[in-house]
């Protein structure tokens, strides 16, 4: 008897395992201004969610029996904001020991219970790309998630279905490793080499295990497995995403070259503070560029910076996003793409598509998010106020038609767990400096310093 | 380029504006330094809106505002139909001109060896020709507090309007001696009470140095006896003669540095940071000393807190009864002053409140309100004309105005752009041609 209920216990409990899915939600979002992003802004219009999906939208909309009604007279609704570089719900950031490890995974670093995620939701962000540090040449893979700030199990944070993405990083980053430990690289040439060294190591490695597949020989022998080739075997081959770290014109134009070499076409610049002095060229390459909307001069790299980079950017073609890369500003994106409107005259749908429809494309997921469309995922922000006016609130959010924030229930406190061993009451007094995860990457480089001398 | 357009509108429809606009890269003083900014709504902030208006300015002084205003003759005029003008803004709280470079310590000046090291000069160390001083004026912040920074008292801030050739064309009359008050800051390497530790330590050191101070301070003539420039910069503090900044940013601290204000009777002292000031702002109204807070645009200090405690934070205090002031807390991003202020404004502090606390609120605590802060007869031609609302993001700064001179409306930032925007050559140098 206890064997079998031992057994139906494991029965229900792997079935549920099975079926485990995110929740996803029915609402309709009722005579809101709706800035679609890819048809314009439509007054007094409905939008219709049925199980997570965007499935009308109109006047006049009907609502279907057991639909939630959100008025939204007088508010503006847009797609949910999408950080296309962040670096919260991850409980690492970077794998500093090698100047290559494209072997490991943000996805098993994804921290669900992370307040920040809440913070951002405030801000009306449904989605971020969760992105490894900036201290190697060729990092690990990032890992695109929604923030359903709720859920417990880092699966059910991952966007499922997005393709998979990696951190490259060039410049003062990797030749500052490079430095500190006596190795390669440490200046710009040395990063180019070792990205054309890696790259070839992975044509050989695949057409090793290609050999080997095609050989019908009884007494053939498996080469090596290797996780980090074949990482980069996937990048070859087009699978995974490169996301590269960069600042400086000369070093983003090296890419280009070094990705022409090797045929390698999905290839966004994350930061890219110089992307528009090469706005042509990355244009013509199809890369997009992920950046800023005025951060600068915290170090050389980004000393000539100017706040017009993302509308040089947008009028030369190029898919530009503006991004947070960290926890303060991820909450103010709205603000953020608005002060790229500022500095060169974007029109309200190219400030908008930089944190929407841009970043999504960016990501590979704007068959799923990014715009208000039929089809389309549910997640969704809503603004009392344009949300380019300084002066606007973000009052809801949904992510897959579940509402994850609401200005009008939001308890203080927000937190998911509370660490019994912190200090009650800790106080964290906010440096802006310390915001910038990608200058953490040093601190960590320090430490290995730290430890090694 | 919007801006353009609005200088092009300005020019073909006004034959009014007998100068016209400025072009990128010149400084102008016009007439010897006499002219008149007319057809403006201006935003006196301590006397209302004029509609209309006219401000007449003499060699950097304004000599008249109002509605009803004649222009006397030799006087430039700069015709604004449409504009807006402001005082210039004030941002309490930088390091610009200390700081050039985040990550290269040979660009930065604003830290010394030592804990006690108030005599040390910030005006001194200022770099006119920092590119970030462009940067910031550009978007009408034409005066800030810069500051230095490090240890327990790291030296004396002052007050810099952002133009000038040197550090004394640029002062803008105020100093003040920085307090770093001995703070509940954990660092990762710390266990509590380690941190509990040291900030009593740091406590006992802070009194050690001010009880040496008032005793220094009392014997007359003290720096004929013996050369101790600490002792006379905390002297001159304590005497009155100069302003105390004092850093407090967790209400534990806060209540603590209350209470040492307190006891030491000092009435010279403005708090700056209070990013928990909400928590204790009856407290701090009721000692009436003045606040100098920022940045707005920042995380909540605890994780039990409301996402937006921050930005309520200077609408609570003022709303108390505080004297706030709003800074950026940046350098390099100075320019993101209005955009802080406006946070607090939607956040429960309200337009005219934010607006004061980036202009006349600064200049009083600061100590320059008769000077700077406000559109008055006597006061600095510090202002700028706008397309409409500045803490708007998207409205254009026009014109600024620093000492009566009319700075030129370019910065790095924006040279770059004009040169990249439509690089020559393109793509390919010589693209084949049809012929």
């Amino acid at each position: 008897m206890k064997k079998l209920t031992f057994l139906i216990a494991i029965l229900i409990l792997g079935t549920n395992e099975l079926l485990a899915q995110v929740a996803t939600g029915d609402v309709i979002i009722k005579n809101g201004t709706v800035l679609t992003i890819t048809d314009g802004t439509l007054e007094n219009t409905d939008v219709l969610v049925e199980d997570g999906k965007i499935t009308r939208i109109g006047t006049s909309l009907r609502t279907p029996n057991g639909v939630t009604e959100v008025d939204a007279g007088g508010k503006f609704v847009m797609p949910g904001i999408i950080d296309a570089h962040s670096h919260i719900a991850g409980t690492s950031i970077n794998e500093g020991t090698s100047q290559v490890t494209a072997e490991v995974q943000m996805g098993d670093v994804v921290d669900p219970l992370d307040l920040s995620i809440y913070r951002a939701l405030a801000g009306g962000v449904t989605s971020i790309h969760l992105l490894h540090g900036s201290a190697n040449v060729i990092g690990g893979e990032s890992e695109t998630l929604k923030l359903r700030y709720g859920v417990t199990d880092p699966e059910d944070m991952m966007f499922e279905g997005a393709p998979r993405t990696i951190k490259f990083a060039l410049g003062e980053n990797p030749t500052r490793g490079g430095r500190s430990r006596g190795i390669q690289p440490q200046s710009r040439m040395g990063v180019e080499a070792m990205l054309r060294n890696s790259l070839r190591e992975a044509q050989i490695y695949k057409k090793t295990w290609e050999d080997y597949r095609a050989d019908n020989s009884r007494r053939k022998v498996a080469p090596a497995y290797d996780r980090r080739m074949e990482t980069l075997v996937d990048i070859l081959d087009g699978e995974v995403l490169v996301h590269c770290h960069s600042y400086r014109a000369d070093e983003i134009n090296m890419l280009l070259n070094v990705f022409r070499d090797f045929g390698i076409k999905n290839l966004t610049f994350q930061h890219a503070n110089e992307a528009y002095k090469v706005a042509p060229e990355l244009a013509e390459f199809g890369a997009g560029a992920s950046v800023f909307s005025d951060w600068w001069a915290y170090k050389l790299e980004v000393y000539y910076s100017t706040a017009y980079n993302a509308a040089i950017l947008t009028k030369n073609g190029v898919t530009t996003s503006i991004n947070s890369d960290s926890g303060e500003l991820i909450r103010h994106l709205y603000h953020e793409a608005a002060k790229s409107q500022k500095y060169g005259d974007l029109s309200d749908e190219e400030a908008l598509a930089l944190i929407t429809l841009n970043p999504a494309k960016q990501l590979g997921i704007d068959n799923r998010v990014g715009s208000i469309e039929e089809g389309k995922d549910a997640d969704i922000a809503i603004f009392e106020g344009h949300p380019l006016s300084v002066y606007s609130i973000p009052v809801m959010t949904f992510v897959d038609g579940v509402k994850y924030f609401d200005r009008e229930n939001d308890a203080d406190d927000q937190r998911l767990y509370v660490d019994p061993e912190s200090t009650v009451e800790e106080v964290q007094i906010f440096v802006a400096e310390e915001q910038h995860k990608c200058m953490q990457d040093a601190d960590t480089i320090n430490l290995y310093e730290f430890l090694n001398n | 380029m919007k801006k353009l357009l609005v200088y092009i509108v300005l020019i073909t429809c006004f034959p009014l504006a007998v100068f016209g606009q400025q072009s990128t890269g010149e400084i102008r003083q016009e007439s010897g330094g006499k002219f008149a900014i007319t057809n403006a709504k201006i935003y006196t902030v301590t006397n209302g809106i004029i509609e209309n208006g006219t401000i007449v300015i003499n060699r950097g002084i304004i000599e008249a505002v109002g509605s009803d205003i004649e222009i006397p003759s030799g006087y430039g005029v700069y015709d604004y139909r449409g504009g807006e003008v402001y005082p210039g803004m004030i941002d309490s709280g930088t390091q610009l001109g200390l700081k050039e470079i985040g990550s290269i310590a040979e660009s930065q000046d604003f830290e010394e060896y030592g804990d006690i090291t108030p005599q040390m000069e910030a005006l001194s160390a200022v770099n006119p020709n920092s590119e970030s001083i462009p940067v910031t004026r550009v978007s009408g912040v034409t005066t800030t507090l810069t500051m230095p920074d490090g240890g327990l008292l790291p030296g004396t801030a002052a007050t810099i309007n952002l133009f000038g050739y040197t550090p004394d064309q640029m002062y803008a009359g105020s100093k003040g001696l920085v307090v770093n008050f001995p703070n509940s800051r954990r660092s990762w390497r710390q266990t509590q009470e380690q941190a509990d530790r040291a900030r009593e330590k740091a406590l006992e050191d802070l009194n050690a140095v001010f009880d040496k101070a008032e005793l220094y301070a009392e014997i007359e003539d003290a720096e004929d006896t013996r050369y101790y420039p600490e002792m006379e910069a905390l002297a001159t503090a304590i005497r009155g003669d100069l302003l105390m900044y004092i850093e407090v940013n967790a209400a534990k601290d806060i209540l603590s540095a209350l209470e040492w204000v307190e006891n030491r009777g000092y009435d010279n002292v403005v708090f700056t940071g209070v990013l928990e000031g909400w928590r204790v702002a009856e407290k701090i109204a009721e000692a009436g000393i003045p606040v100098i807070t920022g940045p707005v645009l920042s995380t909540p200090t605890r994780g039990s807190d409301a996402y937006d405690a921050a930005y309520k934070n200077p609408g609570v205090m003022q709303q108390a009864g505080i004297k706030v002031a709003i800074r950026s807390g940046d350098t390099e991003n100075a320019r993101n002053l209005p955009y802080n202020a406006a946070f607090a404004a939607t956040y429960g502090m309200g337009r005219d409140e934010a607006l004061k606390a980036v202009t006349i609120n600064a200049a009083e605590i600061m100590g320059v309100g008769d000077s700077i802060g406000s559109i008055e007869v006597g006061k600095k031609a510090n202002l700028f004309v706008a397309d409409g609302d500045p803490f708007e993001t998207k409205t254009q700064i026009l014109s600024v105005f620093i000492d009566g001179y009319q700075v030129p409306m370019t910065s790095r930032q924006i040279e770059l752009y004009e040169k990249f925007l439509n690089r020559n050559p393109g793509l390919i140098k010589y693209p084949v041609t049809e012929n």
